[in-house]
């Protein structure tokens, strides 16, 4: 049977996220945690192979002890295990100390629950918007590598393939690669299931498996938390809008408003910085 | 003496020079490539070093010469018939070579999917600090000679600027669309350095199978014209006339997040946040309110046409020309009057043409 491995994070909803006009701060007060939209796309892609290949799904995160609320919700969408690491060393780790601390999570999952198949990752996540802890895992574990994938076509446990489609800027690629390997989960992937009643019930009495850094005997201290990260924030600032001076078009009507503003244009000299006209303004 | 320690100065002197990701498909490069080469350029000269770029793929000694024309002093290419598609590990093979022998003090990528992916794997092999997805790129000059990569964050509500300290090379993946290329100048000379190619294809377990090219492709982030719309639209009718004022100038369509998350127009026309950045020559918002998360998408825009119902909307801020009114009367007549002054250019200039003949 297939072990299937999804990564998830909670994450305030940085949507709702307000900036403070006084103070030039983020207000997160009263801003809800949500299970990154991603990882959920991936948890949903796992539950399928499960569903059609059989399979066991093993959900891992990194994060605060609150966050064990998106392990319950993952158990109650139909995952079999969740594991929360946490430590107050772990805080303050950019991606790469982030990957380290997956990465040795899952090798640790390997040896409670055996063999790790596939790992799923959402594409990034809502607050950190980076897309570089899924290829960090892979990197680490030397699993093979299939970002922005949009599509699971095939998964063949006896041959120890899957075939997939990764969505990029100008077309979908069509890519086959064997097993062990990570995928990062478009949301175009699938449309994530709602818990059942009985999935909802077990999510809410099941209890996480807690992992602190006295359970990884050989973790390397230097490379997790803020010590293991080597990108630092220096500052933090709202972005003024861009100001310019803007020139009205106030003709009677539309012909009017439109023959104004061309005319703008046209002594801007905007035709021959388009290719329309060769050379300086037509007119003139 | 504890103190001492913790604020030790690292030596970097090994590491010098800016280097670039040049991203292809089939050869065709990647217009954030020489946007990247652009800035790496001003950043490389700040720094008083040189500016590296690498070329990967099969058949693409042209973009070697493309790279020296868009300002790279040096570029290193490698090129084999196992590097005809982008795959994570050979890529990375070649930028890991590279990188240990050439020593780069920064290396930058496009935040493309492939850049990411590419620039993901290089940093934690290396291992060392990655900012992602940055619109901002500046340097200290010596001797710190650290790279100020600054960021949107938090739905593009705060901007951040990252450093990297106490690792080399410092690495950064950049929007698409946010830094000017150079003009292109066939005189410029640079080297050209080949580099070989490791890997075999027996030892590469992903297959491209195919690649199916977007039918419906937007290219917003080439465009030189933009008509965009928002959620003053009303609905899915109205973008057809936006789409007719697009077709009569040569320009694309695109949307606010609004009109997008409303299910009026597809996500491949969105602009700003979770969408493209673009620049282009003239940009049209029509009936978008002027969201910070729109507009940090469009700002670098030359000319900013607003048209909206409501004159304290905060798109006129940003914009060039403000039109107050009902976008159902002017639109169609915009279009109309492009028609008519776009055939009487072609005219003048096809009477040009007979005079000098």
């Amino acid at each position: 049977m297939l072990h299937i491995v999804v990564c998830i994070k909670q994450v305030p909803d940085s949507r709702e996220i307000r900036i403070d006009p006084a103070t030039n701060t983020l207000i997160r007060q009263g801003v809800p945690s949500i299970v990154n939209f991603y990882d959920l796309h991936g948890l949903e892609e796992a539950l399928r192979i499960k569903e059609e290949t059989g399979a066991r799904v093993t959900v891992v995160t990194m994060g605060p002890p609150p966050a064990e609320k998106s392990l319950k919700i993952c158990i109650g969408l139909g995952a079999d295990e969740a594991v929360l690491v946490t430590d107050r060393g772990f805080a303050g780790a950019d991606t790469l100390a982030t990957s380290y601390v997956l990465a040795k999570t899952i090798e640790k999952v390997e040896q409670e629950w055996g063999k790790v198949d596939i790992v799923f990752c959402g594409k990034q996540t809502l607050d950190g918007d980076t897309g570089q802890v899924g290829p960090g895992i892979a990197c680490r574990l030397d699993l093979e590598q299939l970002t922005y994938v949009s599509e699971v076509k095939q998964v063949n446990a006896e041959q120890r393939t899957v075939q997939v489609g990764r969505k990029l800027e100008d077309g979908i690629e069509t890519v086959e690669t064997r097993m062990p390997v990570l995928i990062t989960a478009l949301k175009e992937l699938n449309q994530v299931r709602r818990a059942s009643l009985p999935g909802m019930i077990r999510g809410h009495r099941y209890k996480p498996t807690v992992w602190t850094t006295a359970d990884f005997p050989d973790l390397d201290r230097a490379r997790i938390g803020l010590k293991g990260s080597p990108t630092i924030v220096a500052k933090t600032w709202v972005p003024e809008a861009k100001s310019v001076n803007c020139q009205w078009i106030d003709g009677e009507d539309a012909q009017a408003q439109a023959n104004q503003l061309y005319d703008g244009l046209w002594d801007a000299d905007l035709p021959a910085r388009l290719g329309w006209v060769q050379g300086g303004a037509s007119h003139g | 003496m504890a103190e001492a320690v913790q604020e030790q100065a690292y030596d970097w002197s090994e590491y010098r020079g800016v280097l670039i990701y040049v991203e292809q498909r089939e050869g065709l490069a990647k217009p954030v490539s020489w946007q990247l080469l652009g800035q790496g350029r001003r950043l490389a000269d700040k720094l008083d070093t040189q500016l590296f770029a690498a070329v990967i793929g099969a058949q693409v000694e042209h973009l070697a010469q493309d790279a020296v024309a868009y300002g790279a002093d040096r570029v290193y290419i490698c090129e084999a018939e196992e590097l005809r598609d982008y795959r994570t590990r050979p890529y990375s093979r070649v930028m890991m070579q590279l990188i240990e022998e050439v020593k780069p003090e920064i290396v930058l990528f496009g935040a493309t999917a492939t850049g990411r992916d590419l620039a993901g794997a290089i940093a934690t092999h290396l291992p060392t600090g990655l900012t992602a997805d940055t619109t901002e790129l500046d340097v200290e000059p010596d001797p710190s000679r650290l790279l100020l990569a600054s960021r949107p964050a938090f739905s593009e509500k705060m901007m951040a600027t990252i450093l990297c300290k106490q690792y080399r090379p410092q690495m950064a993946t950049a929007r698409a669309g946010v830094f000017e290329a150079l003009p292109r100048d066939n005189q410029r000379s640079g080297e050209v350095i080949r580099l070989d190619n490791r890997m075999q294809e027996e030892d590469i377990a992903a297959k491209v199978l195919d690649f199916v090219e977007d039918q419906a492709s937007v290219n917003l982030e080439e465009a030189e014209i933009i008509v965009a719309g928002g959620r003053g639209l009303g609905g899915p009718e109205a973008f057809r006339l936006l789409g007719e004022l697009a077709a009569a100038m040569g320009g694309e369509v695109g949307a606010s997040r609004a009109a997008v998350d409303a299910g009026w127009i597809g996500h491949e026309h969105q602009v700003g946040q979770t969408g493209y950045t673009v620049r282009p020559k003239l940009y049209f918002a029509i009936g978008i309110s002027g969201a910070v998360q729109h507009t940090v998408g469009m700002s670098n825009a030359d000319c900013v046409v607003a048209i909206n119902k409501d004159k304290d909307a905060p798109i006129f801020q940003v914009a060039h020309y403000g039109i107050v009114g009902d976008l159902f009367q002017i639109v169609p007549a915009l279009t109309e009057e492009m028609k008519r002054r776009k055939a009487a250019g072609m005219q003048a200039m096809h009477e040009e043409g007979e005079v000098g003949a």
